[in-house]
Parts: C-alpha cells; sequence; structure tokens
C-alpha cells in the first residue's frame, strides 16, 4: 500500500442494462493532486463518481479512497461530495442543513458550529445563513453545497460539474476556493466539461469517452500531443479565399473565425513565413498574425473524436 | 472501528435523519390536521347510528388513526429526496442504507405515536378507563414501530413518483382497514372473514387495544403482542434488505 495514493481505480466497470456506461477503468490520483475528469455529455463521467463515492455499486473491478473501500463508511467519512444537480433541503436554513451534515459525519457540534461559521463567511453565505434554501438563488444554493461538502473537512473532495450553470462571480468564487483547499493540500476530484476550468486548476486531466479511458496526464502535456493542431491566425485587409489559403504548403485545413482565418499545420514558424511571403507577393496587408498552440479544447476534441472514429 | 460502536454511531446518523424528516416533511398543519381528520372521518362514516359503545368505538379509532397517520408520510419520502434530488448527497454521507430506512421509520414512528394521543385524550375525555395500562402502551408502540416499518415498505418500489408510492399505498391501507375488525368484531366475523383478518396486522392492534379497554379480546393478548412483533420484524427485514438493492436504482 502506498501512503501518496489517494484515490485508486482498477478496472472499474458499470452496465445499465446491455449498455456499457463505464468500461474497465483504471486511473491512480495521488494525495494532495488536483485532479480534473472531463469527457462529453453521457461519457461516463458521473457514473464513474458515484462508484467512487459510493452511491451506485459497481458491476466489476475495485476502488479505493485513502485505502478504504470506495463506498464503505470509512472511505465516505474522509470523502467530501458536490454531486450533479443535488440539492440541499429547500424547508431547512442553509445553517440547517450545514449542521445536518455535521450530524451525519458525526461531527461534535462545537466543532460543527465553528467551522460552519467559517465557511460560511469564506462563501459569502453568512449574513444568509438563516433564511430558507428555497429562497436562495442558484449560486447560493451551489455555494452552500460546497459547504456542505466541507463541514467534514474531508481529506478528498468530489466534485461532480459544480460551477455548471452558475453566475461569474459564484463560480469564481467556487474556483478560488477550490485552489485554497487545495494548495492546503486537500485532493480535488473535478468533474467538468468546461476546459479553460480544468486548464486553469488541474494538475492532471483524464479524458473519458463513451465509457473508456482515452488519456490521462498533464494539461499542458495533453495539448502538446496533439500533432497536426497547431495553427495560425491570420487576417488580412482585403478579401481572401480559403481555397488560395488552403493551396499554401503546409497547410492542413483552413477555418474562418470572423474576420480571422486559422490555418491548421505541423511547423507554425515556417507558415507564419509562408503567409507574409503570400501576403508580399499578393499585394495584401497582414492586419494581424498570431500562432497559437492547440488549446486543451483541441486536444479533448482530437482524442473525443478519434475515439468515435474508431468505433 | 468495533461493531458495536459503528452500531451507536450509526444510529445518532438515524436520529439524524428521522430530527430532518420531522422538521421537513411532518411539522407542517396540513399534514397534521389531515392525518387526524381523514381517519376520524372515515370511521365515522361507517359508525355513526350503529349505537356502538364508546369503548367499542375508540379502539377501532385509534387503531385506524394510528394505521393512517404512521403509514401516510413514510412511503413518500424517499421517492420526494430522490426528485428533489437530495437523496444523492444523504446516500454519499457516511450512513448505511439501513441507517436512512431506521430514520425515516423512527420519523414516522413518532409522527404515529404523536397522532395517536389524539383518540386516547377523546376516549379518555369520554370516560373511557384502560384496564391494563401497561399492555396498552405496549401495544401503542409496538404498532405505531410494526406501522412505520409497513410505510418504508410500500415506498420499495424505484420509482421516483410520491403519487405512485401513494397509490400502491392506498391500494394495501385501505382494503386492509376493512379487514381487520374495526367496524365489525372478530367474534361476529365468520370463519372466513376471521382467516382473512388474520393476514393483517391491524387486526391483532385493534384486538389488544379492544382487551385493553374493554377487558376482553378476541386472542391472548401474549399472542397479539407476539404477532405484532412478529409484523414489526418482517417489514423491518423486508425493508433494509429490499430498499438496499432499489435505493442506488433511483439515482
Amino acid at each position: 500500500m502506498n501512503n501518496d495514493i489517494a484515490i485508486q481505480v482498477v478496472n472499474l466497470t458499470k452496465y445499465y442494462g446491455e449498455v456499457l456506461a463505464v468500461d474497465h477503468i483504471s486511473l491512480t490520483v495521488r494525495r494532495g493532486e488536483f485532479f480534473g475528469f472531463l469527457g462529453p455529455n453521457g461519457a461516463g463521467k458521473t457514473t464513474t463518481v458515484r462508484m467512487l463515492t459510493g452511491v451506485i455499486r459497481a458491476d466489476e473491478g475495485t476502488a479505493s479512497i485513502l485505502e478504504y473501500k470506495a463506498g464503505s463508511l470509512r472511505a465516505k467519512q474522509v470523502t467530501g461530495v458536490v454531486p450533479e444537480m443535488a440539492n440541499a433541503y429547500g424547508d431547512l436554513s442553509g445553517w440547517g442543513n450545514l449542521m445536518l451534515m455535521a450530524e451525519l459525519y458525526g461531527i461534535p457540534a462545537s466543532v460543527a458550529r465553528e467551522r460552519g461559521i467559517g465557511l460560511m463567511q469564506d462563501i459569502g453565505l453568512y449574513l444568509r445563513k438563516d433564511s430558507l434554501v428555497r429562497t436562495y438563488s442558484k449560486g447560493m444554493k451551489q455555494r452552500l453545497i460546497l459547504c456542505l461538502a466541507l463541514v467534514s473537512d474531508p481529506e478528498v473532495l468530489f466534485l461532480d460539474e459544480p460551477t455548471s450553470g452558475l453566475d461569474v462571480q459564484s463560480a469564481r468564487l467556487i474556483k478560488d476556493m477550490l485552489q485554497g483547499l487545495n494548495a492546503k493540500g486537500k485532493t480535488i476530484f473535478l468533474t467538468t466539461h468546461d476546459m479553460e476550468e480544468a486548464n486553469q486548476l488541474c494538475d492532471r486531466v483524464a479524458i473519458i469517452n463513451e465509457g473508456e479511458l482515452v488519456a490521462v496526464d498533464a494539461p499542458e502535456k495533453l495539448r502538446m500531443a496533439v500533432s497536426g493542431m497547431h495553427s495560425v491566425e491570420v487576417s488580412f485587409d482585403n478579401v481572401v479565399s480559403p481555397e488560395v489559403l488552403a493551396a499554401i504548403p503546409g497547410v492542413n485545413a483552413v477555418k474562418k473565425l470572423g474576420d480571422k482565418w486559422r490555418l491548421y499545420t505541423a511547423n507554425p514558424g515556417e507558415m507564419a513565413a509562408s503567409l507574409i511571403n503570400y501576403s508580399s507577393s499578393n499585394g495584401l496587408k497582414i492586419v494581424s498574425l498570431n500562432t497559437l498552440v492547440p488549446s486543451l479544447e483541441d486536444a479533448f476534441v482530437a482524442l473525443t473524436e478519434k475515439e468515435e472514429r474508431d468505433v | 472501528m468495533s461493531d458495536i460502536a459503528t452500531v451507536l454511531q450509526q444510529a445518532r446518523r438515524s436520529l439524524a435523519i428521522a430530527r430532518k424528516d420531522v422538521r421537513i416533511y411532518y411539522a407542517k398543519g396540513p399534514v397534521i390536521i389531515f392525518g387526524v381528520l381523514f381517519p376520524v372521518f372515515l370511521f365515522l362514516s361507517f359508525t355513526i347510528g350503529r349505537h356502538l359503545s364508546v369503548d367499542f368505538m375508540i379502539p377501532g379509532l385509534l387503531g385506524m388513526i394510528l394505521f393512517f397517520t404512521a403509514t401516510s408520510v413514510s412511503p413518500i419520502v424517499i421517492p420526494w429526496e430522490a426528485q428533489a434530488r437530495t437523496l444523492e448527497r444523504l446516500m454519499s454521507c457516511p450512513v448505511k442504507i439501513e441507517t436512512i430506512i431506521v430514520g425515516d421509520i423512527l420519523a414516522s414512528f413518532i409522527f404515529g405515536l404523536a397522532i395517536s394521543l389524539v383518540p386516547i385524550l377523546i376516549g379518555l375525555f369520554l370516560g373511557i378507563t384502560v384496564l391494563s395500562p401497561l399492555i396498552f402502551t405496549l401495544a401503542v408502540i409496538l404498532a405505531a414501530l410494526c406501522f412505520a416499518s409497513l410505510g418504508t415498505v410500500f415506498s420499495i418500489p424505484p420509482t421516483n413518483m410520491p403519487s405512485t408510492v401513494n397509490m400502491i399505498a392506498a391500494v394495501v391501507k385501505f382494503p386492509v382497514v376493512f379487514i381487520s375488525g374495526i367496524f365489525v368484531p372478530l367474534d361476529e366475523l365468520p370463519a372466513w372473514g376471521q382467516a382473512v383478518a388474520y393476514i393483517s396486522p391491524l387486526t391483532y392492534f385493534t384486538d389488544i387495544a379492544r382487551y385493553s379497554i374493554q377487558g376482553r379480546g378476541h386472542l391472548p393478548a401474549a399472542l397479539d403482542l407476539l404477532v405484532l412483533l412478529g409484523f414489526t420484524i418482517l417489514f423491518l427485514v423486508v425493508a433494509m434488505k429490499l430498499h438496499q438493492r432499489t435505493m442506488p436504482r433511483r439515482i
């Protein structure tokens, strides 16, 4: 057993009837790691999180949280969970919800009160702590749900799309809080479809598609691994036809983005030089020219599309 | 952690769940008023004009109220929580599924006991005397637990529509009331009627309540208690085992 491992997943599998929702996935998350779990809708992200948090049972394979079997009382005791689209009890106050959660984790009342006040202040709900949750806005509810997951001071935190559909301020507040928690050594397992969020926050990301893991790596490495996805973005002072641009040697694909053109290539440096030659020999002026490395989104699309083609 | 410590820990968490249920689902004006009025009116509609003695009527009324209130909300708590999307977080807490079920049963038990005070007080006001207070108290407590457990049995099918569960519950609850010797004493039923009555747990409570108040029952009091205990254990075990299978399917 290795003490550095927070989450260990081996061959985890879930069927829904005939449908293979999660297909023998294996991964390891280190203690203190900020781990992103990405995938298109219906890829098996939520099903995986539910198996890891003990809400549903796996059909095959094993998973452990800090060496405890996933789903066991001990594993749940060290875990905080923000489930997808979960609600707090609308007929209890925010504070009532928080104290209920503390009781369910066996946190002594005095500790729970002190921690609850701190959490509610940090997340900007303290002044509304005694209002019924059904009077809260969506952003406030989601911030409360994060508090509920934190009241037991868990070592490992699972969050399933915690910022999806939230206003900018609430999303920002939640992300800042997660970074703060990670800096204090908490392990965070974040499910998201927001590539920018994953790119900003995560040490490593796993990409799941149709129940299978297609990649696990640092966001930066994943981006770099997508060959042929480098691009040059250029805009001219006059109209140019895409066919002409596509004919420039080294261009793999051409895409129009507003008044700009994005040319995909394996070698952006040479491409920039070719574009300058092209514009001067055709009497065009370049208004702007940028070389772009692939984004995590590009990597994601490339990886998940490749999977689809293989099917 | 030892087994006993785990049991105690989970029992405390069951209490927290029961308190939550009482605050959210039971301590509401309409639930309480409906809980009292509905069985009272149903009872009156079958007894008015029949010149029955208060001694005969009060145990029947008590049985009906206890049966209807203890099974009124408990069947819909879990489907409700699944629909309101609060169940998944509850299930991700360090509580067993049995702990959740026991919590729901406890809340329903407390509600049933509290509401059953109404017919008991009415009876005392009308001048009935409880001849065997100890047996009577034991019977009320046991029956409340039995019916509360039965309530959670109704919610075993993994549907998240409270109305569907209510329908399942109603299909069982109404016939039970008519076969349990509430409106017609067991002695006056034909043999086949008695045979049917014996499959209803409410029969045994009505019988022992009559024994405690009128001084005579159809069956020996110890047998009534024993059968009620048997039903309680059966419903508890069935609810715990089967919810364990169906609860994850609600998510």
